[in-house]
């Protein structure tokens, strides 16, 4: 299972699948924002994912890292807030360390999130532990490693883990202890990205196993 | 509300904006707010600009002796640096532009990729960050101060500037002496609603008040029983003195966050008046009205500025934009 390697349309995939989990869980993500943001988390994602899989589906890019850079450029350019540069700055970077390659591994694309969680980390000044999206991804591009599902399971862990923590950067430090026992909104996102890649490679896998 | 749908309340807005100001150039599909005149000969454009639901900033500060350009995002969200890249390059005189950047994550980032950006088509970009907001104690551990009410000063003041033809690095510390000098804080009696989620940001029941407010429907620090204009006063004016300690007259803005009657915000202003007073600060200028709102929240903020006569003579610089006018 580990030489298995993924190539652009998987990719394409799997933000499209996101695309969809985004837009499904809009909401929710506007619930949670509320409560320690400015209840525009869900509006913003949906917006900005809406118009990465428009341009995946009309100009479909060649290699994973094409598709990754792309829609990091596209978040950027539609999203606004910090949630638009984070995140595009996670996918831009990630795809530029996965370079032209026409597949990729698991395990090279763990190796190429670990890239993009630290661009994040560098743009954002953030740390782990500061109640953020960082705490559900850097879990999640280490627990990659080991499998898709242990991915998805380390993401979500680490945005549940956000519940109890005081937030030290973005809008909700300004409430200082009060925003402990909220779920961070960036955190719940980030794990629907990697619940959205777990349900990709999961299917990817089925087709696989009866081909 | 009195919208359509959620969807469109910005484009919406901007063409109304557009019909009411044939003066300024509106780029309703980028978003885009311009000096109809620009790029104006030898001057220093500023650019600013922010989320939405805070009108009349940034757009209605655009026009000569202020803004050169306004970029809008969506509700409570930074605009993106494709907008801001645009804006500069349509008001750049080739003198250079000046961003002018409230302190939140989203706006700083965004703002810094696009100052990059510009740089990169050999425009000459300086960028002021605005955090007056006192309400935020432990700047070490948070995003740090808010910026709010000082905006406006430091939009008019250093729009004095380069109106007069000042050169960039000029505007640029005008700027950020203004910003040095300025402290706000701000009180909601009510949440505000955006238009995307249709309910209150944050519950706030009636009989009680939230202090330390930001401007995005985000609650503030400290919640107490309802308090008298009086009261509010003395707890804001305090909060921003406590930090400010002015040794000479102030600029003083009482401003409503957007549902508090101008009558309401009238007499809190007698009442901020009578606190500076007692506390022997003497006031310049006075400015009452909504100018940095948070859509429909109801409450308001108090911004002083240390001014001496070189930003005093700024202030008074005419000015001719939609929400300010005068001289001239």
């Amino acid at each position: 299972m580990s030489t298995e390697t993924y190539g652009a349309g998987f990719f394409r995939d799997w933000l499209t699948a996101a695309a969809a989990a985004v837009d499904r869980e809009a909401g929710r993500l506007t619930e949670l924002d509320s409560a320690i943001g400015d209840a525009d988390h869900g509006a913003n994602l949906q917006r900005g994912f809406a118009a990465v899989a428009a341009t995946l589906e009309k100009e479909p890019p060649a290699t994973p890292g094409a598709v990754l850079t792309g829609a990091g450029r596209q978040l950027i350019s539609t999203v606004g807030g910090a949630s638009g540069p984070l995140y595009g700055t996670l996918l831009r970077r990630t795809g530029k360390a996965l370079g032209d390659a026409e597949r990729v591994s698991r395990t090279g694309l763990a190796e190429a999130l670990a890239a993009g969680v630290a661009a994040v980390s560098r743009l954002g000044g953030a740390r782990p532990g500061d109640k953020t999206m960082l705490d559900a991804l850097g879990p999640a591009a280490e627990a990659l490693g080991d499998s898709f599902a242990a991915a998805r399971e380390a993401a979500e862990a680490g945005a549940l883990a956000t519940v109890p923590m005081l937030a030290r950067k973005g809008r909700a430090s300004y409430l200082g202890e009060r925003s402990v026992g909220h779920q961070d909104p960036g955190a719940t996102s980030s794990a629907l990205l990697f619940a959205a890649l777990a349900d990709v490679a999961g299917a990817a896998d089925a087709v696989e196993g009866t081909s | 509300m009195l919208i359509n749908v959620p969807e469109t309340v910005v484009d919406d807005g901007l063409r109304g904006f557009a019909a009411a100001h044939p003066e300024l150039t509106v780029d309703v599909e980028n978003r885009i707010v311009l000096r109809r005149d620009a790029p104006v000969a030898g001057q220093v454009a500023l650019v600013s600009g922010g989320g939405s639901g805070h009108e009349p900033l940034h757009a209605g500060f655009v026009g000569p002796g202020m803004l050169a350009g306004a970029c809008a995002g969506a509700i409570f969200t930074s605009p993106v640096p494709d907008q801001m890249v645009r804006a500069a390059a349509a008001v750049d005189s080739g003198a250079g532009v000046l961003f002018v950047v409230k302190n939140y994550t989203g706006d700083v980032l965004n703002f810094d990729m696009a100052a990059e950006l510009t740089e990169d088509e050999g425009i000459q970009v300086a960028k002021v960050l605005v955090d007056d907001d006192v309400a935020v104690t432990d700047s070490l551990y948070t995003a740090g101060r808010r910026g709010t009410g000082a905006t406006l000063f430091v939009e008019k003041i250093a729009g004095a500037a380069a109106e007069a033809g000042a050169p960039l690095e000029r505007v640029e510390s005008i700027a950020r002496r203004v910003n040095a000098r300025s402290r706000s804080f701000g009180v909601a009696l009510s949440a505000c609603t955006t238009p995307a989620k249709g309910s209150p940001t944050f519950e706030l029941p009636d009989g009680e008040l939230e202090l330390g407010i930001g401007i995005h429907g985000e609650p503030g620090r400290e919640r107490r029983p309802m308090m008298t204009s009086g009261e509010i006063a003395d707890f804001a004016v305090d909060a921003v003195l406590q930090d400010l300690r002015p040794k000479g007259p102030v600029l003083a803005l009482v401003n409503g966050m957007g549902a508090t009657p101008l009558l309401e915000l009238y007499g809190f202003n007698a009442e901020v008046q009578r606190v500076l007073g007692e506390r022997g600060v003497p006031v310049a200028r006075t400015l009452v009205g909504n100018y940095v709102t948070s859509l429909d929240m109801a409450g308001c903020s108090v911004t002083l500025c240390e001014a001496d006569e070189d930003l005093l003579r700024l202030w008074d610089a005419p000015v001719s934009t939609p929400a300010l006018r005068w001289g001239r």
